[in-house]
Formats: C-alpha cells, structure tokens, sequence
C-alpha cells in the first residue's frame, strides 16, 4: 500500500522522459495527437473533431489554401494555413483549395482554413505545456 | 450555408479549443467554452445590427 504513491510517481515520471518537444510537433503535424500522447484522450478528440471540423468546412466552402506569399496579407495566410501542419500538406498534394476565391462563401472557406491553422497551434502549444508540467 | 450557418460552426469550434486549452479543470473549461461562445455568437449578432441600422 506505501508503495502506491511511488509507483504513480514513478510511472508519472516515466511518461516525463523522451524528447520534450514530441507533443508539440506531433500535435502540430495531426491535430490532437500532442494531446492523444499525453493520454488526455477526450480533449484530443474534440480539439482534432474541432480543427478537423474547421477545416473541412473551409474546404468544403471552396476556400483557397495559400501557396505563395506576394504580399503581407498572403505571408500571414500562408503561416496560418501551414499551421495545420500535414493536413496542409496533405491537401496542397491532392489539390484541394481553390487558387483564387470564386465564391462568396470562398472568402468564409479561406478564413476558416487559417484559423483551423492557428487554432491547431494553440492546441499543439497546450500539449507542450500539459508534458512540461506548466500546465495540469 | 448561410452567414449565420457559418458564424455559428465557426464560434463552437474555437470555443471548444480556446476552453481546452485555456482553462485548467473540465468543469472550467466547460464553462470558459460556453463563454468564448456567447461572445463569439453574440457579438456576431451586435454588430450585424449595428451595421443593418448605419446602413439605414
């Protein structure tokens, strides 16, 4: 019984060794993984089910994924856009996002896209604070 | 989708990220996503009233 304590510690202690930034970049790659490999399951699915959500809706209202930047406007879309790490990457492959917006709701779609972005980083932040202990 | 379609599904995503990440406890965080919510929402509406009457 007085080594329960202990073995949680320890345990706890476990799950603290190996590279302290994994959480971050994996929750930046996929959103929600920083979280799922913390083990807080619940928040990872509804932050990836949110980001996830936001993004494809912004595809759906045939928003435009940013490639280049020409001007200040598109360096902060095309940084807010790589936010959402492999899914990003994913869409720029197989060709979804329009170049320009052609519809009305393509501006909507475009904004929705950039902040599934920065909204995937905050959450990658989160699961790098939740490994450093910062926070609980 | 409508505007209002729209304004909604982008207010329940980012409260639910902005609960869980800002706020500690579930309980907190439940209540902190319900808040970014009202706002995000409400202000929505504000100022689409604000605007229809300036454009009067």
């Amino acid at each position: 019984m007085a080594t329960a304590p202990n073995n949680t510690a320890a345990a706890k202690q476990d799950s603290k060794q190996g590279f302290v930034y994994l959480p971050l970049i994996a929750g930046w790659l996929v959103p929600g993984a920083g979280h799922f490999l913390l083990g807080k399951w619940y928040r990872g699915a509804l932050l990836a089910a949110s980001i996830l959500g936001m993004f494809a809706m912004g595809i759906a209202m045939q928003g435009k994924l940013y490639s280049g930047a020409h001007d200040i406007l598109d360096i902060l879309g095309l940084v807010g856009d790589l936010g959402n790490g492999l899914l990003y990457v994913l869409s720029r492959a197989i060709g979804l996002g329009a170049d320009q917006a052609q519809v009305t709701t393509a501006d909507y779609g475009t904004r929705f896209i950039v902040v599934a972005g920065l909204l995937n980083v905050i959450a990658a932040v989160d699961a790098h604070n939740l490994r450093t202990g910062r926070k609980a | 989708m409508t505007h209002f379609t729209a304004v909604l599904f982008f207010a329940l995503f980012a409260s639910v990220v902005f609960g869980i990440t800002q706020r500690e406890t579930p309980k907190r965080m439940v209540h902190y996503g319900i808040y970014c919510f009202v706002l995000f929402a409400g202000s929505a509406v504000v100022l689409s009233w604000v605007m229809f009457l300036i454009a009067r």
